[in-house]
């Protein structure tokens, strides 16, 4: 059986969602084991063994709370050179890409991000990654052990198997010299309404809404519709909206019951992160944009006028 | 201080991307440096009027990347170098890092700068492969630096907000594409940027060998496309038509 790493990312002593999707998916590939580090860990362990973690390898320092990247590596390396896993996954975010590309140069891998999927073929692994603008997909295959596999989030359904982990200590020295990128302080700026990640419904804006002053307009309907709102990474670059607000590759992935693309064009950076949608309407003026071949209900006109008038119309009909 | 910048030239993201009959990307996209990367340029030529010293730009790339470079250059960089080698073509992020690396490291800088991501690949890999091989710490994603003596402080975007990091130099930073405005060349900027170096190297000079690569791809499919829908022009009637999807999706 290949010997499968995930690596369970922690924010404050809080599981993140991704490394018990990725757990669904190690499952499938082998005997799985996981490593979580800092603050609630062996808590995290107790979950990651629910979701088939044969092994949990934990260590509880605070210094991988609190220092980027570098705590983790030395961690994840020393346990590597006694454990030699086949595979280790990643999910793709900040934190995991800062630690999986640190780790990688240091044993001298490559890696694959931004995968939607990883399959296990003639010995190895593959992982199916968007390629073209995302008009294909490309199945790479990793050359070099241990694998090393970024994948995006939601890319899989996270479920309990029901199981208890084994959970082992993970020596691991942080010396000073990786305590160097210290994080001091946390700022909490955004008051979601409604999170962006769990709303039934989704109303996003990019260019086409023509400047900052426009996106009350998505605020409205997003009110009306009990949605929340999002935007592309375009508008966020731009500076007309916060990047919690980004929906995309390397922003929020959503999977909402209806998402309203209002002034998108369509770039993969976009689409990745909500092609997943179960029904997709897109408001452009331009009809030859990309977002059109792949919406249920694609409209041409003017976004200002019809997002107001939409936003009239749900409140008609809500009563 | 000694500023090493980052840059890439990339598709330009403004130009529509059109896909051909055999779902190829069409290849005779404009090319331009990376938007995010004119953010970086902006934050060093800032840092360096604020603390002194000197702005370099390191780019990989084919010969016609000097172009992304001159512009950088005409902002007010200082000087260039290019790692331009066929052997680089199709390079992954490792092999991409370790020739960074190998450029960067004569140079001993304080502070490298890097994109927080590309335009085209956005996978943001090589950056911290980048930090490791140079053995400085990594602070990434920033939307704010302020350095005082040898401590860099950034604040580091969040999914809901920021953190405050703290370093010391040498260190590589990240930069996110809302860090600063980048400045326009100015005419002067742009006939002085003629006469600044731009040193072209090849792998060979930097003792790197490319290797196995270290991904294949084993395969191309077609992307599961969604079904197309119908696409209308709004003739007064668009509103009553997404009232009701909404209304067979039971959103309301």
């Amino acid at each position: 059986m290949a010997k499968i790493w995930v690596y369970a990312e922690l924010h404050q002593g809080k599981l993140q969602p991704t490394a018990l999707e990725l757990m669904a998916k190690a499952r499938e590939l082998g005997d799985v084991e996981a490593v979580a580090l800092g603050s609630g860990a062996k808590a995290a362990a107790a979950t990651l063994g629910k979701h088939g973690a044969k092994t949990v390898h934990v260590n509880e320092d605070k210094a991988f709370d609190d220092f980027i990247a570098e705590p983790a590596t030395d961690a994840l390396a020393a346990l590597h050179k006694a454990q030699a896993p086949d595979l280790i996954l990643f999910g793709f975010t900040s934190d995991s890409r800062d630690v999986a590309g640190r780790l990688a140069a240091r044993l001298g891998v490559g890696l694959i991000s931004n995968a939607g999927d990883v399959v296990a073929k003639n010995g190895g692994f593959e992982a199916k990654v968007p390629y073209f603008g995302g008009a294909k997909v490309a199945s790479m295959r990793a050359n070099n052990k241990p694998a090393i596999i970024l994948v995006r989030p939601k890319s899989f359904e996270a479920s309990e198997t029901g199981g208890t982990a084994e959970v082992k200590e993970l020596a691991a020295t942080i010396g000073a010299e990786s305590k160097r990128a210290h994080i001091v302080e946390r700022v909490t700026e955004a008051s979601e309404k409604v999170k962006l990640e769990d709303a039934k419904v989704v109303i996003s804006g990019g260019r086409g809404m023509g400047g900052p002053d426009n996106f009350p307009l998505l605020e409205a309907l997003a009110g009306a519709l009990g949605g929340a709102v999002g935007a592309s990474r375009a508008v966020v670059d731009a500076g007309w909206v916060p990047y919690a607000m980004q929906v995309g590759q390397t922003g929020k992935s959503v999977r909402p019951g209806v998402y309203i693309a209002v002034g998108i064009s369509g770039a993969m950076q976009h689409t990745v992160g909500m092609k997943a949608s179960k029904i997709i309407i897109a408001i452009n003026k331009d009809a030859e944009a990309p977002i059109m071949k792949m919406a249920d209900l694609g409209v041409v006109g003017d976004a200002l006028k019809i997002v107001p008038a939409l936003t009239a119309a749900v409140k008609a009909k809500k009563g | 201080m000694k500023i090493v910048v980052t840059v890439k030239q990339v598709p330009d993201p403004n130009s529509v991307t059109v896909l051909e009959s055999d779902n190829t990307l069409s290849r005779d996209k404009e090319v331009v440096l990376d938007p995010g990367d004119e953010c970086g340029i902006e934050e060093g030529l800032q840092l360096k009027e604020a603390h002194g010293g000197e702005v370099i730009l390191v780019s990989m790339g084919p010969e016609r990347a000097k172009d992304a470079i001159r512009k950088g250059l005409s902002m007010g960089a200082d000087r260039g170098v290019l790692i331009s080698d066929p052997q680089l073509a199709g390079a992954d992020a490792l092999l991409t890092a370790r020739a960074l690396a190998a450029a960067i490291k004569p140079e001993s800088p304080d502070i490298v700068i890097c994109g927080t991501e590309s335009y085209d690949g956005s996978t943001g890999m090589v950056p911290p492969m980048l930090a490791e091989l140079l053995g400085v710490p990594q602070l990434t994603v920033a939307k704010k630096v302020e350095v005082d003596g040898s401590t860099i402080k950034i604040h580091r975007q969040t999914s809901d907000g920021y953190q405050v990091v703290e370093g010391a130099i040498p260190v590589l930073i990240t930069v996110t594409a809302g860090i600063a405005e980048p400045r326009y060349a100015s005419l002067k900027g742009i006939m002085a940027a003629r006469s600044k170096e731009i040193k072209q190297i090849g792998l060979g000079d930097l003792g790197i060998e490319r290797g196995e690569p270290a991904e294949t791809i084993e395969g191309l499919t077609q992307a599961e496309t969604r079904k197309a829908g119908s696409i209308i022009q709004d003739d007064g009637t668009a509103v009553d038509r997404i009232i009701q999807v909404l209304a067979e999706a039971k959103v309301i």
